[in-house]
């Protein structure tokens, strides 16, 4: 569970002068516990970015890695010819199918993170007021899912939305409806399947921050002449800002890069730029371009929201 | 105010049946006679014997969780050596691009992950002939890598949670450094990283993007193959696949809020 | 109220007031009735068919340890919590039914609960927000009400950048400037350091005096109710077992828990022997002596009380006084120096330990007395109470 209200925890970590310190002179031994950890993320985090950069520059190839060496040796003439290619950023700009896709992804995420945030309050809201035992059932209700498989969860809402599913039958079977409504394969679905994924992301973060307020202050509200619904405007929804921002950011971020939702709940005009990259590798194997769509994507969306939270992380602690 | 607690109890009732209400008619179906989702075909376990001679599935959960195992332990390792480091080794040089590296790849989409592992482990093929094709090795480098950063934020957290006076204690009393870390951090620290152990072992398991990047042919795991079966319709295999792993996850969370109350009630009791 | 007091204080109560209290006007018009109410949640009854009158400028405070329903009590008058049954009027309006906000009535919090996201100025105007006040007025009364409470040149600081003193009284300007009839203060001074918790004490009457709010005030700190109160209630299990002035509710308790609960007491238990028509003999064995009370309840012959005498009204002295009556002997078990006065522990013959407490008049008084020395403790007659209950 820490790991869902993982935004707060990592801005947490202050680093104080400890009682380690002295390790210092036992110099090898704290250079080791250092290096491992920082090398194995250095091999197998950070090199990997450059890798993708430098792979974006090259040409699709039909070899073995299908891609051209930007480094070319010509012995005989004793050359060395360096070639980038940036023809796979301008072609980003050019195929409005990736500015689509880019903007599209932006959008649904967008859509289900508000739909989260709307779902996951009242739920959050209940957990922070419940007394103790109830509130660790409620929280570990919350939470339970989340440790079953994520793939399967996805695959339980197919079985939802189908066009002969449940949500049909039942609809049909009820007479509110007489012709099956088309819901899966579409962006509603995906909606649906963000939400769902993501609802302990948001619902932890709230959790938290709306447990953190003294309901005194609301019983304050309502003494100085508010009615419930203007004190939960006016001071519980302020309250909870932190948390509102640390939920959608949580919410916001994977979703943009989803994959296995669109592909399973999404329509083939559901355009998403994690699907796009993929389809990119695996169907087309134009290893260079799917490079070139994941350096924009890093560039444009991830990177603008790690600088923003840690902007944030550092105000906090001020 | 009556009226607002009936408005906010429906609301929350209505999102813990948003939650629940699909793994339950998925637990229903996985008992379901009929291959049709809407047709009752009356109770019968006959998915579940389908499901245990499905030799696939099978094979590919046995790679799955050897596969988590061994992720999550060595990224127990590695993470709590960097969650200890960024908690208690105070400043040192190249300590921000250190947490920078730790907390990005829990917000990293996993198909930039999975692609720059996928070009790292090609493009070091060709210059050092290692890794030679790419296979339950890659996955499980891949997979620890991820998982490591979840463990060190949750024992930076536990240690920064933590009284730093019980090691001044225990310096006090002449433990050195390293018998410091074994018989007083690393046993203060243990909830912390039997939780990420769970949670690595959890993540790995469900892993499907990062995986298909990074394994080779004939390398299958389970995610994966339940990926390319439910991408053809529905299946009632993989019902029942589900059911039984939904059972073994919430016996091991009650079991584990059972073990944690006990301790609780344990630790209210002297006095 | 530890040091010794003159001596005839039945008397300069009643002469010192030039115009009679309205409690003791009789068919005075409470401000505030509370008719036989009770509050019960589930088995737990934390108020218990309590019934009093408040009248109008009084400063009233209601004492109580903790689970002793004054909490509960002061939650029913704001209307966080209704009553079981019973009826609570204010200026003769039945409150049943009438929800917080729109009570003449405003609360000041124990944890003074000022909104963190709201600067001091905000803070304070929120009340007059809600009610439509047009906005130069509020900034108008909130510049006045800060100004009153001398935090004129913070108002735009926020609560978590104030001292624990500011935001007491940030929160006394939100609750007045509302100018409701009735002020509810839950523990008003308890986060305060004793210093402050003193300066701030007068600081609250001359308010109250001020604005002519009607004031009640819920604590557990008998001299903060003792300091603040124009009448205390002792509350005790859900019911108010004694409602007085504080100088009546210390000299005169009616029972042994009023007595115990404010200020120290020696408790001797003894038998009536004679109902004289100026005193009662008592005999005590556990002061192993008879006792003389010349005033207080009217008893029974043979019947089992309680002569509670306080520890500052005894006279310690190593040789016999003249004094005859309640004089008992004993041995200094323990002394504390305690600065402005001492404070004896004495062991009688019996076993039974006697408190005297005795002020420090000149600087080698606390050398005058040593451990083991034989002393003699007398009282006078009208300086102990007997207590039936």
């Amino acid at each position: 569970m820490s790991i869902l209200s993982r935004a707060a925890l990592i801005h947490d970590a202050s680093s104080r002068m400890t009682k380690y310190d002295f390790i210092r002179r036992v110099n090898w031994g704290k250079t080791a516990v250092v290096a491992v950890p920082a090398l194995w993320l250095a091999v197998f985090f950070f090199i990997p970015f450059l890798v993708v950069f430098k792979i974006s520059l090259s040409e699709a190839a039909i070899a073995v890695p299908p891609y051209s060496a930007l480094l070319e040796w010509d012995l005989e003439e004793a050359y060395l010819t360096l070639k980038l290619n940036i023809g796979n950023y301008l072609y980003l700009l050019e195929d409005a199918f990736y500015l689509d896709a880019y903007l599209s992804s932006i959008r649904i995420a967008a859509v289900s993170t508000f739909y989260t945030l709307i779902l996951a309050f009242p739920i959050a809201y209940m957990i922070a007021r419940a007394e103790g035992g109830k509130r660790a059932l409620l929280l570990a209700l919350v939470i339970l899912p989340f440790w079953t498989s994520f793939l399967l969860r996805v695959y339980a809402w197919m079985g939802f939305l189908k066009k002969n599913g449940i949500v049909n039958e039942f609809l049909m079977a009820t007479g509110i409806i007489d012709q099956p409504l088309v819901m899966l394969q579409t962006d509603f679905a995906v909606y649906i399947g963000i939400v769902y994924t993501y609802l302990p992301f948001m619902v932890l973060p709230l959790y938290s921050a709306l447990e953190k307020m003294d309901m005194t202050l609301l019983e304050a509200a309502e003494d100085l002449g508010c009615r419930p619904i203007q004190s939960f405007f006016l001071i519980t929804l302020p309250l909870a800002v932190p948390g509102i921002i640390a939920g959608c950011l949580l919410v916001f971020i994977p979703a943009v890069g989803e994959f296995v939702i669109p592909a399973l709940l999404g329509g083939s005009d559901t355009l998403m730029i994690g699907r796009v990259l993929w389809d990119e590798f695996f169907l087309n194997r134009d290893w260079p371009m799917a490079s070139a769509v994941a350096i924009v994507m890093l560039i444009v969306l991830v990177l603008p929201i790690m600088l923003i939270r840690n902007g944030q992380g550092k105000e906090e602690t001020v | 105010m009556k009226r607002r607690s009936i408005f906010l109890n429906v609301s929350a009732g209505f999102g813990f049946l948003f939650l629940y209400a699909p793994i339950i008619a998925l637990i229903i179906y996985s008992f379901n006679k009929s291959k049709l989702v809407t047709v009752w075909g009356g109770w019968s376990l006959k998915w579940y014997a389908e499901l245990m001679q499905n030799e696939q599935i099978i094979n590919a959960a046995l790679l799955s969780l050897k596969i988590a195992f061994i992720s999550a332990s060595l990224a127990v390792v590695l993470g709590t050596m960097a969650g200890f480091v960024l908690s208690r080794f105070g400043p040192f040089r190249g300590k921000m691009i250190l947490s920078g590296w730790i907390t990005a790849p829990l917000v990293m989409p996993e198909v930039i992950t999975g692609l720059s592992l996928l070009l790292l482990f090609v493009a070091m093929e060709g210059m050092f002939g290692w890794p030679s094709g790419r296979g339950t090795g890659t996955i499980i480098i891949a997979h620890t890598t991820f998982c490591m950063a979840y463990v060190a934020v949750i024992v930076q957290a536990r240690l920064s949670s933590m009284d730093e006076t019980l090691e001044e204690a225990a310096m006090d009393l002449g433990a050195k450094p390293s018998s410091l870390f074994f018989l007083v951090t690393l046993p203060l620290i243990a909830p912390a990283i039997i939780s990420g152990w769970l949670l690595s072992f959890t993540l790995s398991l469900d892993d499907l993007v990062i995986a298909s990047f990074v394994s080779g042919p004939g390398n299958s795991t389970l995610p994966m193959v339940i990926f390319s079966k439910v991408r053809l319709g529905v299946t009632p295999e993989v019902n029942a696949l589900a059911t039984l792993m939904i059972a073994v996850v919430a016996i091991g969370v009650i079991a584990a809020m059972f073990q944690m109350r006990r301790q609780a009630r344990l630790l209210a009791k002297p006095e | 109220m530890t040091s010794s007091q003159p001596i005839d204080l039945q008397n300069s109560t009643i002469a010192s007031a030039s115009q009679q209290p309205l409690w003791k006007q009789e068919g005075a018009e409470p401000f505030l009735r509370i008719e036989n109410v009770t509050k019960k949640f589930d088995d737990f009854t934390a108020v218990d068919n309590i019934s009093l009158d408040i009248y109008k400028n009084e400063l009233f405070c209601l004492l109580g340890g903790s689970g002793s329903g004054k909490s509960t009590l002061l939650r029913m008058l704001a209307g966080f919590e209704s009553p079981t049954s019973g009826r609570i009027l204010i200026d003769g309006i039945d409150m049943a039914g009438i929800q917080p906000w729109n009570r003449p009535v405003n609360m000041m919090f124990q944890s003074y609960a000022l909104f963190p996201h709201l600067s001091v100025a905000d803070n304070v105007a929120f009340g007059l927000k809600r009610e439509g006040v047009s906005r130069s007025e509020v900034k108008q009364r909130v510049a006045q009400m800060l100004d009153m409470v001398q935090l004129g040149h913070l108002g735009k600081r926020k609560p978590h950048q104030l001292s624990g003193g500011q935001r007491q009284r940030v929160a006394l300007a939100r609750a007045l400037i509302k100018r409701p009839k009735l002020l509810l203060l839950d523990e008003p001074l308890g986060a305060l350091d004793k210093k402050l918790r003193e300066e701030t004490q007068f600081e609250l009457i001359n308010i109250q005096e001020e604005l002519g709010v009607t004031f009640v005030v819920v604590t557990h700190d008998q001299e903060e109710a003792m300091t603040l109160a124009t009448r205390i209630g002792v509350m005790n299990h859900g019911v108010i077992v004694q409602t007085d002035e504080p100088h009546d509710v210390y000299e005169y308790p009616n029972s042994r828990f009023v007595a115990e609960f404010i200020g120290s007491v020696n408790l001797f238990e003894g038998k009536v022997i004679e109902d004289e028509p100026d005193r009662v003999r008592i005999e005590s064995p556990e002061a192993g002596a008879t006792l003389y009370v010349n005033h207080g309840i009217s008893c029974a012959p043979e019947q089992i009380v309680h002569v509670a005498v306080r520890p500052e009204k005894i006279k310690i002295s190593h040789n016999r006084p003249q004094q005859q009556d309640n004089c008992i002997q004993g041995e200094i078990e323990d002394i504390a120096y305690m600065g402005s006065l001492s404070v004896f522990r004495v062991r009688l013959p019996n076993g039974k330990e006697v408190r005297v407490t005795q002020p420090n008049f000149t600087r080698s008084m606390g050398d005058r007395f040593t451990w083991n020395d034989k002393v003699f403790l007398c009282w006078d007659e009208e300086s102990s109470v007997v207590l039936t209950a």
